[in-house]
């Protein structure tokens, strides 16, 4: 077990370095400099201040002096918002984009089991129909289709619900639906083709022979068993909808960290941008690796190599 | 198993079962012919409707069906006066070719790719699937973002300076033809990059049939009988890839199509005058305000993608379920 985490550490930090250096020389490759949007100071001023920002010399000096900063857990100050670190900025942003993200987790493992369950209890009724249609409208319909369409019929046409912002609790509910709808169909989709195999093996058989009630069979006997392939999935899942809240957070404006990818793309903000893949990346391969270590607890049949 | 593992007709080839199970299901088939009419109707329409339509107008946020200033506008305009029917037809155009182009680009480099793992075997096998692991752990549509960014200015740098070469020596067609290409510089490159990150699949499938296929029977024989590689996978292995290939062909339109509508609804795809059903989308998601909105903005954008990804997802299921023994989707 502990080489193996050696290893994998190792595979992270590889991982980690070729992002952070891909993500330099890309931004470096950018034609115009960050004074692009804004008037370009006197000589000497603009030399102090490329120094301070750490953007004199050549770009490999740069480069190097940035993977010092870096290991010392330095994310630098953002050219973008002056007087603020990338690491404040980072931590402002970060807890907004967790709880939505839990509260989605949440929802998309929750709905997506009990719909998958009840699809498959029923399985070829209107109800099993119903559910796998709109599971499949929601895989193929991206966020940010049903986000702006979720603001316009609540927020806008009825009025229930805030259109965004992160003002009340209320105003959480229609991105974590619109975030989490995409995943709970999938889970959905899942658990129905799991439940359905179980459904069919001897052990239900035995149960319903012993006269449990069909609500007992379903939810207490198989559905411990067509769990599985799910909890395997709440890995990715966190994952997927780690990087999925970038577009619901600008859809519905959520104070959030993801807004920071696209706005330091656009303002040439090369430390801004390098923090947001830094930590982006390290939580997606972080996540697949507890994922791996997880299968290894769970089922003693796999071996952890490599 | 899949529905083609009974032929319908006795003797019938892989391609030709799989066509008639594919005929059999409904949700695919009639996906199919609506993805073919929604081509021809974006392609076809667009160049008969009145130019007026296509120009800037005065005539700002017209609802649908609206018949005051110079025919119908089916859909209404939009910010500048434009009719949002033909907007959504050129947009629509712009997704399916970037979607088409993007999967076929993949298509290549994701067959070439698993081909070559798959033949090898052994450790150069090993790490070639390594590495394609190594690349679905990280976030890939962000490094595009960051990729258009870097390199949208200079192709578009590239052109310009190629365009007044041109003018110099005089070469007027070569001229006309780079300066006609200047305004899509972006879909270029959307299109390139979407193609070199979304072969991985692909790839990962390709790989595990020509691994189950070179095993067979046909392939050993062909090779005692001293067939030279290519000849091998020319004759044997492409014709029993050519279902599968087609399969997730068809799985990565919807996918590129995604990506290229992700990129554009965040601003970093294609952009004004030119439109996709992404950035339309964006445009519409912009003018949802609670004191006047214009819903028909963001409806029907929002309603031609829908059923487009649908009727694509639809069609390729259907395909999986027809071609990929594999696929246990037929229950």
């Amino acid at each position: 077990m502990l080489p193996f985490l050696a290893r994998r550490f190792a595979a992270l930090l590889g991982v980690l370095f070729c992002v952070v250096t891909i993500t330099f020389f890309l931004m470096k490759a950018v034609p115009g400099s960050a004074f692009d949007r804004e008037k370009e100071p006197p000589p000497h001023i603009k030399e102090q201040m490329l120094k301070k920002y750490g953007l004199d010399g050549s770009p490999l000096s740069q480069y190097a002096r940035y993977l010092g900063d870096l290991v010392r857990g330095d994310l630098r100050v953002s050219w973008k918002y002056r007087n603020r670190s990338v690491n404040e900025l980072l931590a402002d942003g970060l807890p907004y984009s967790f709880k939505l993200g839990a509260l989605s987790f949440v929802l998309a493992a929750g709905a997506g089991v009990a719909i998958g369950a009840l699809a498959a209890a029923r399985k070829n009724s209107a109800v099993d129909f119903g559910a796998m249609f709109s599971a499949l409208f929601f895989i193929s319909v991206p966020t940010f289709v049903t986000g702006p369409l979720l603001i316009l019929i609540f927020g806008i046409w009825l009025g229930w619900l805030p259109v965004g912002g992160w003002l009340e609790w209320k105003s959480v509910i229609l991105p974590a639906v619109c975030l989490a709808a995409p995943y709970a169909a999938y889970v959905a989709r899942l658990m129905r083709n799991s439940m359905l195999d179980v459904l069919s093996q001897e052990f239900i058989r035995t149960a319903h022979a012993k006269g449990l009630s069909e609500i007992a069979v379903v939810y207490k006997h198989a559905l411990k068993v067509a769990i599985l392939p799910v909890v395997s999935f709440l890995g990715p899942l966190a994952a997927h909808l780690l990087t999925g809240s970038v577009v619901v957070e600008m859809i519905f404006s959520i104070p959030g960290a993801g807004r920071f990818f696209v706005a330091s793309i656009e303002n040439r903000d090369v430390f801004l941008l390098g923090g947001v893949v830094i930590v982006y990346c390290t939580i997606l391969v972080a996540f697949n690796l507890v994922v791996d270590i997880a299968y290894a607890v769970l089922d003693k049949r796999i071996r952890l190599h490599g | 198993m899949g529905k083609a593992a009974e032929p319908s007709t006795p003797g019938a080839s892989p391609p030709n079962a799989g066509w008639a199970a594919l005929r059999k299901n409904r949700a695919a088939y009639i996906s199919f012919w609506l993805i073919v009419a929604a081509a021809i109707i974006a392609f076809a329409v667009p160049p008969l409707m009145p130019d007026v339509f296509k120009e800037p107008s005065d005539s700002t946020y017209l609802g649908p069906f609206d018949r005051s200033e110079g025919g119908l506008h089916l859909f209404g305009t939009d910010i500048n006066g434009k009719d949002l029917f033909y907007r959504c037809l050129a947009g629509l155009r712009v997704s399916l070719v970037v979607g088409c182009a993007g999967a076929l680009i993949s298509l290549v480099i994701g067959s070439l790719y698993g081909m070559i793992a798959g033949l090898a075997g052994g450790r150069v096998d090993a790490v070639m699937m390594r590495a394609v692991d190594a690349i679905y752990s990280i976030p890939r549509l962000l490094f595009i973002m960051v990729f258009i960014a870097a390199f949208d200015p200079r192709i578009r740098g590239l052109l310009d300076a190629g365009r007044l070469k041109a003018a110099e020596n005089g070469w007027e067609a070569t001229q006309d033809w780079l300066d006609s290409l200047i305004p899509y510089s972006r879909m270029i490159i959307l299109i390139a990059s979407l193609g070199l990150v979304e072969w991985l699949t692909m790839a990962r499938i390709v790989r595990g049939q020509v691994l189950v296929l070179r095993e067979q029977g046909f392939v050993l024989a062909a090779r005692a009988m001293g067939q030279s590689r290519l000849a091998i996978i020319r004759k044997h292995l492409l014709p029993n890839l050519s279902g599968i290939i087609l399969t997730y062909l068809t799985l990565t339109i919807p996918t590129v199509i995604l990506d290229e509508s992700f990129l554009s609804f965040l601003g970093l795809g294609i952009d004004d005058p030119a439109a996709s059903l992404g950035s339309l989308l964006k445009d519409g998601a912009q003018v949802i305000n609670p004191i006047e909105s214009k819903w028909w903005l963001l409806a029907f954008p929002a309603a031609i993608m829908s059923i487009l990804l649908l009727s694509l997802n639809f069609l390729g299921d259907g395909l999986r379920d027809a071609f990929d023994p594999r696929s246990s989707k037929g229950r």
